[in-house]
């Protein structure tokens, strides 16, 4: 029987993956941001999952205006990132879990979402950069992907009750899967930034921070908010909390809180990582 | 009856400073953002490097996006209905990153743009026992 064994959230700004191409861990500048991987390490080494399902956006790689879906979900055999336009790469191709995906995918129809199914599929640093500061010493990828892409480039975007309702859907499919598989779920992206505007550079410490005290214990409390309450709070790119509160939705069972680490500013960027434990519960 | 874009546009909710990149905008900026979602690829690049006129040409670029590329005018660009995403991949081009194009987008010098990042510094860390 398969195991959630727990979530990572984190930021992937492009430059985190140019740091590590150029070995800057240490630099002054990176070293709070990459320190806060220490605890998702020992997690992962301890854990030692076999999938990873990832919520993220697209920025234009796989996806672009002409055919924009709101939830997509991968069902490749295997993923690899391309040219993004603007130099990182050499990232490392990805196996995918065709049989999970379309089981996945097979739950959350029957639960009336209307995701885009993809049997190809190109992986933007939004998969890339998350899964380099997961395992940043392996020679090949540890697990295999399943990647569901959110749409948060071009609005009405949605709303993040269906975000969370997306990713509970997603769990109850995990749950249920026949497999012994272990299963992390990755949700990246965020926190507060804004690239775009006459409010570029715009970053919001309270609003972050009321995220991270409260998607693991009260996710609900960040769907008070519409997506344009998002837009206004955490800047347009921050709506990329909507991955964040995805992931958190496929965290079915009992969770804790392992770890967090906060750092502004890396890039334009309030960056930050969770660690969640996710356990079955326990019927008394 | 047909609504203009005006009037659905007037529906919006404005967040200030903040473009929304909705219909409207994902409409309008259309051939624009096309071009440069090609750029994903190299030899894209070096052709629109070679000959700029010719390649927004082969966009059917709006004259006002024209202009705006031209002039390297980042906000001219988002008018034209550019969303960052893409026009990140111009800017890879023309050598600049995302604190260059904010310092475009706010009048300020790009020092001045970084430092106001810097202003927000904080690192806060835990780790459960």
């Amino acid at each position: 029987m398969s195991e959630i064994v727990g979530g990572v959230f984190t930021s992937h700004v492009p430059g985190i993956g140019a740091a590590i191409a150029k070995g800057l861990q240490q630099d002054p500048y990176w070293k709070p941001f990459f320190d806060g991987f220490a605890p998702v390490h020992r997690f992962l080494e301890r854990e030692k999952p076999d999938v990873a399902v990832v919520f993220y956006n697209d920025h234009g790689l796989n996806f672009f205006l002409d055919k924009m879906p709101t939830f997509a979900i991968g069902a490749a055999a295997d993923y690899r990132h391309e040219d993004e336009g603007w130099g990182i790469g050499g990232f490392k191709p990805f196996a995918g879990h065709p049989a999970l995906s379309w089981h996945i995918i097979e739950q959350v129809v029957g639960d009336e979402f209307d995701p885009v199914t993809c049997q190809s599929m190109l992986v933007d640093h939004g998969v890339c950069v998350p899964f380099e500061l997961c395992w940043p010493d392996a020679a090949a990828w540890p697990v295999k992907l399943v990647p569901i892409c959110i749409n948060t480039v071009q609005h009405p975007l949605p709303s993040p009750k269906r975000a969370l309702a997306l990713g509970r859907s997603v769990g109850k499919a995990l749950e249920s899967w026949p497999g012994d598989e272990k299963i992390v779920v990755l949700g990246t992206g965020g926190l507060s930034h804004q690239l775009d505007g006459e409010r570029a550079g715009f970053i919001n410490v309270d609003y972050d921070k009321f995220c991270l005290r409260n998607i693991v214990v009260d996710p609900e409390a960040l769907t008070q908010h519409d997506t344009l309450d998002i837009v206004e709070l955490a800047g347009s790119q921050g709506v990329e909390i909507l991955n964040w509160l995805a992931a958190r939705g496929a965290l079915t069972g009992s969770v804790r809180e392992l770890a967090h680490n906060y750092h502004v500013p890396i890039s334009n960027t309030a960056a930050a990582t969770l660690l969640v434990e996710n356990r079955a519960i326990v019927h008394a | 009856m047909l609504m203009t874009r005006t009037e659905s546009a007037s529906a919006h909710r404005v967040i200030a400073g903040t473009p929304v990149f909705d219909g409207d905008a994902a409409q309008k900026g259309f051939a624009l953002n096309a071009m440069c979602y090609s750029f994903n690829c190299a030899t894209h690049r070096a052709a629109f490097v070679a000959n700029e006129e010719g390649y927004m040409d082969r966009f059917a670029l709006t004259d006002e996006q024209r202009e705006a590329v031209r002039r390297r005018d980042v906000p001219a660009m988002i008018e034209a209905g550019g969303n960052v995403y893409y026009l990140a991949k111009l800017a890879g081009i023309l050598g600049l990153n995302v604190q260059d194009l904010g310092a475009l987008q706010t009048g300020v010098p790009v020092e001045a743009f970084k430092a106001a990042l810097l202003a927000h510094g904080t690192t806060e860390r835990s780790i459960a026992s």
